[in-house]
């Protein structure tokens, strides 16, 4: 599969980096250069040399979310730290560059449930806290 | 008419203001905890403090007897999240929201965010509106009707000049709707004879610019563009 994820940061490069393992080709974009070093991190290789890309551009640019080659993505994730930036670039994989999957990340509980209503899969990472947090505070 | 409008800085704040004295009910949401105290001297009870790009704070804004909910922060995304909201979850009738670059227009159409204006746009037109050089005007695009007005000078010598309206055979789809002669406009009729240096005023369909451009340029430019 060819995975697009943008957003460089701690679930994003994790993720890339686990895919790129499991023998995927992946591309990141972040629109901080510096972002790059957390796919390098704990690496024996570089992430270039592992075969990954990666592109520098800020997330909304269409020109940046094509050389990251998102119109040939068969799965697309949004996991900048920005909610709304992610749910812009989310609807733009989907509607506009028809991505057959595209996932998430949204921080806020109440939108991540609406836009799951909409046909976005959507993470929320406050409501997984949430629910987990709940389960060890009520534990018996 | 019941008004939220997202964003205090100076398009914001000038709205709301405008709206209320025009004895509109508004709500104004500003994000920023300064700028909210400053806005909230002068508003009072009419803004509030908040993300607006959050479902509970609309809802406390009372969203759902809104009639129109206007976007008009510094950021795009915010601006699409909370029109698309406010039409799509609240089944708000009318929104509209602000453009800040003009490079993610089409991010707004797509997502169904219309209308959406462009500050940057807006002087564009205008700047086009007093350089005569760029000959063809598009005042105004009205996309989901295909139609649009556009403004033309009648050229020298042009086949338009000296002649009536009803003589100047334009193709079907479009039509003129006004004269501006000497600083004044005026709406013609059949028998009014167009001048060289009048603006024209057209509405037509959707590309048919190319097709009228011919019957209004001046003799010795050549026609076209």
């Amino acid at each position: 599969m060819f995975i697009v994820i943008v957003g460089a940061g701690r679930v994003g490069s994790a993720v890339a980096k686990r895919a790129l393992s499991a023998g995927h080709d992946v591309s990141v974009l972040d629109s901080d250069p510096l972002s790059h070093e957390r796919l390098d991190k704990d690496q024996s290789t570089s992430w270039e040399d592992a075969g990954g890309r990666f592109t520098v551009a800020a997330a909304l640019e269409i020109d940046g979310l094509i050389a990251a080659g998102i119109e040939a993505a068969d799965v697309f994730m949004a996991a900048t730290s920005g909610d709304n930036t992610n749910l812009v670039i989310a609807q733009l994989a989907q509607r506009r560059f028809n991505v057959p999957r595209v996932v998430v990340r949204v921080a806020d509980p109440a939108r991540a449930a609406w836009y799951g209503e909409q046909g976005l899969l959507t993470i929320c990472p406050t409501q997984s806290a949430i629910d987990e947090a709940e389960q060890v505070v009520l534990a018996p | 008419m019941y008004v939220i409008i997202a964003g205090a800085g100076k398009v914001g704040w000038n709205l709301a203001r405008e709206l209320i004295a025009r004895d509109q009910e508004v709500t104004l949401i500003e994000s920023d905890h300064r700028r909210y105290r400053i806005v909230e001297e002068e508003l009072e009870h009419a803004v509030q403090y908040g993300d607006a790009t959050e479902l509970w704070i609309l809802e406390r804004a009372g969203i759902q007897r809104a009639d129109l909910v206007i976007a008009v922060t510094g950021d795009d995304e915010d601006n699409i999240l909370i029109c698309q909201v406010a039409k799509e979850k609240y089944n708000v009738e009318r929104i509209v929201a602000r453009v800040n670059n003009p490079r993610n227009f089409d991010h707004f159409k797509l997502l169904g965010v219309q209308p959406a204006v462009s500050a940057t746009d807006l002087i564009l037109r205008l700047i086009e509106h007093e350089v005569p050089e760029y000959g063809l005007v598009q005042l105004l695009a009205l996309e989901e009707e295909h139609l649009e007005i556009i403004e033309l000078e009648v050229g020298e010598g042009s086949p338009a000049a000296g002649r009536a309206v009803r003589d100047v055979m334009l193709p079907e789809g479009a039509l003129i709707i006004s004269v501006l002669r000497g600083g004044s406009g005026f709406v013609p009729k059949a028998d009014t004879v167009m001048q060289a240096g009048d603006q024209v005023m057209l509405i037509l369909d959707p590309g048919l610019e190319g097709e009228i451009t011919p019957y209004f340029a001046a003799a010795r430019v050549s026609a076209g563009s």
